[in-house]
């Protein structure tokens, strides 16, 4: 168990350096001189080699590198180009509402998708599977901005039952607070949904198909005791695993989800720096995203032990 | 955006022929297949026909009839330049069909010449297998940011962007079908009969992952053309001159309230494409895994 952990950790340890490698090379192919843009355009060559020396830009990619990794392990993740403030800084002031969409379309979606899994697998081949399995098929084929396009279009234009775009802060009402996530949480949610909604199901099935189903059953348990006691337990694996994995559609969708509802979150900062051309800014970001699906993954692998005894390292 | 389905397992058929005869009956079982092959090809005879079946030439600005609802004149109103939105979806196909399709076919080539390599020459796979462990922990559509944020706007280099943000995938899978194939009795017999490495992996080897790599295809180019979409949306896609899906939608952002007709077409049309594309792919699977075909 304890060998498998650190070989577990030590495995994240070389993906990450990968990802910071990959990352820190995006930066250095920046096309033009960062030392140009960041002296503005009434520098002399004289500030601009100045500019240059101080930030050692004309030292080998391996010294930079270097340079860039310690800077990161300080907390440092660069100055943006355009407002000249920390990366760091940047990201913490919009941490609030990518969190609190993240996390509501994480919660919601679970609890939506598994019981519909189940639900299917239990009545596999009937019209409610395989509405759900349409569903499915529906979910991974509208992109979430049509979708959230749709939902407001419909639920806040229309019907005028929830607020068209925006954000408020929790602290401010939880209320108010939850009424401008509800459909921003349904349009990232869909395809999470989706994802979750298949593997339960197909997980399922296969668990069901096994004879110590056959025999709780056979002594006369409740059919909701046989699904959830018996089955998800040992359906849960790939189930956790496919979770895991589809953090990484919340996020890509949470950056699309906020600029269509208008969220100030850290998705908005990675548009308006597309636009602006602020290099460091879409690097910090991929880094922290990454660094934030790498971890959860590492997360469920270490839980498997937890939910299956049967896991000896 | 990164809506491939999980690989699923896919047992390698034993040979071709009868992979083929499975395809015709999953297609016979699958009238959904069917349907979502008829609606792929339908959007192919319009991105191919759309110098004909455009009204006007979809550039063509006409301040006066800025932002016009959807009428008899215009199919799909005009946006607000005046330009008439149903030709530009027709053209818009164009983008997102080239963009799926290439960005399906070079991955799959470049997936399955570094799939091959690594899952013959042991020391070079714990590089590579790590290098692509690394490239898929970051988030698909972050990775193309990223990438198209170095570059100009344009649709090769959009293509370039999401191609090596789905290489690691096809990698991936090329790499575990190998190393379960380079087990089997059939390849030990022809090691041992003397032939030689290229000629494995033409004869023996290749045939066995063309069918699962044509279901990883489907869905790569299903979900590239999300992808494409929104890169083009955010403003770091296909070059705003160009009509597209995703450009179509990215100027109705501000307007949608008053012209919600500036996003609605065109997402139906992408919707209703990566659903073809996405129906298609399930019948396959199911046609190349009759474990899965009871289930999926």
């Amino acid at each position: 168990m304890i060998a498998y952990v650190i070989r577990r950790l030590l495995s994240t340890v070389v993906v990450m350096a990968v990802v910071a490698f990959v990352v820190f090379s995006l930066l250095y192919l920046t096309p033009g001189d960062p030392a140009a843009v960041i002296a503005g355009d009434i520098a002399t060559d004289e500030d601009i080699h100045r500019i240059h020396e101080r930030l050692g830009l004309d030292d080998p990619f391996v010294v930079q590198f270097g340079r860039w990794v310690a800077a990161l392990a300080h907390g440092d993740l660069g100055t943006s180009i355009f407002t000249n403030l920390p990366v760091t800084q940047l990201i913490g002031q919009r941490i609030e509402p990518t969190v609190s969409l993240t996390l509501c379309t994480l919660v919601v979606s679970i609890v939506v998708a598994l019981p519909l899994g189940v639900l299917a697998a239990a009545k596999a081949g009937t019209w409610l599977d395989r509405a759900v399995m349409a569903f499915s098929v529906l979910g991974f084929s509208v992109p979430v901005f049509v979708l959230a396009y749709i939902l407001i279009l419909t639920f806040s234009v229309q019907l005028d039952w929830l607020p068209v775009q925006g954000y408020r802060n929790f602290r401010d009402g939880a209320w108010e607070w939850l009424r401008h996530l509800i459909l921003p949480s349904i349009a990232l949610g869909t395809v999470y949904v989706a994802l979750i909604t298949r593997i339960t199901r197909a997980s399922m099935l296969e668990v069901l198909a096994q004879d110590y189903v056959r025999t709780a059953q056979a002594k006369g348990l409740a059919p909701g005791e046989v699904l959830i006691g018996h089955a998800l337990k040992n359906a849960a694996i790939p189930v956790m695993t496919i979770i895991g994995i589809g953090v990484a559609l919340l996020i890509s969708g949470a950056i699309v989800t906020e600029t269509v509802f208008a969220l100030p979150g850290i998705g908005r900062l990675t548009v308006d720096a597309i636009l602006r051309r602020d290099y460091p800014i879409i690097q910090g970001v991929t880094l922290i995203f990454s660094a934030v699906y790498v971890l959860v993954n590492l997360a469920v692998d270490l839980s498997y032990a937890l939910f299956d005894p049967r896991i000896r390292y | 955006m990164a809506t491939t389905l999980p690989a699923a397992p896919i047992v390698a058929g034993k040979s071709v022929s009868p992979t083929w005869r499975r395809f015709r009956e999953a297609f016979r079982r699958h009238p959904m297949a069917l349907v979502g092959g008829a609606i792929l090809a339908g959007m192919i005879v319009i991105a191919l026909l759309a110098p004909w079946l455009a009204t006007i030439d979809p550039e063509a600005v006409s301040p006066i009839k800025r932002l016009r609802p959807p009428s008899a004149a215009y199919w799909f109103g005009t946006d607000m330049l005046g330009r008439d939105v149903y030709s530009r979806v027709v053209y818009g196909a164009r983008v997102s069909l080239i963009v799926g399709l290439a960005v399906a076919l070079v991955s799959t080539l470049l997936g399955v010449a570094i799939g091959l390599v690594t899952g013959y020459i042991r020391w070079l796979d714990a590089i590579v297998m790590r290098v692509m462990d690394g490239l898929m922990s970051i988030p698909s559509v972050l990775l193309a940011i990223a990438l198209m944020a170095l570059t100009k706007a344009s649709v090769g280099n959009v293509i370039a962007a999401i191609t090596l943000a789905e290489v690691p995938r096809v990698v991936r899978l090329v790499r575990s079908l190998v190393l379960t194939l380079r087990e089997q009795t059939y390849v030990e017999a022809a090691i041992a009969a003397g032939t030689t490495l290229p000629r494995i992996l033409a004869r023996h080897i290749l045939p066995n992952i063309v069918a699962p790599l044509l279901v990883q295809g489907t869905y790569v180019c299903g979900s590239a053309m999300i992808t494409e979409a929104i890169l083009s949306f955010i403003g770091a896609g296909t070059p705003p001159n160009i009509p597209s899906w995703g450009n179509i939608m990215a100027e109705g952002r501000s307007l949608f309230q008053i012209a919600g007709y500036l996003i609605v077409f065109p997402g139906i049309c992408l919707s209703l494409t990566v659903l073809a594309v996405n129906l298609l792919g399930d019948g396959m699977r199911d046609a190349l895994d009759p474990r899965l075909a009871r289930r999926m």
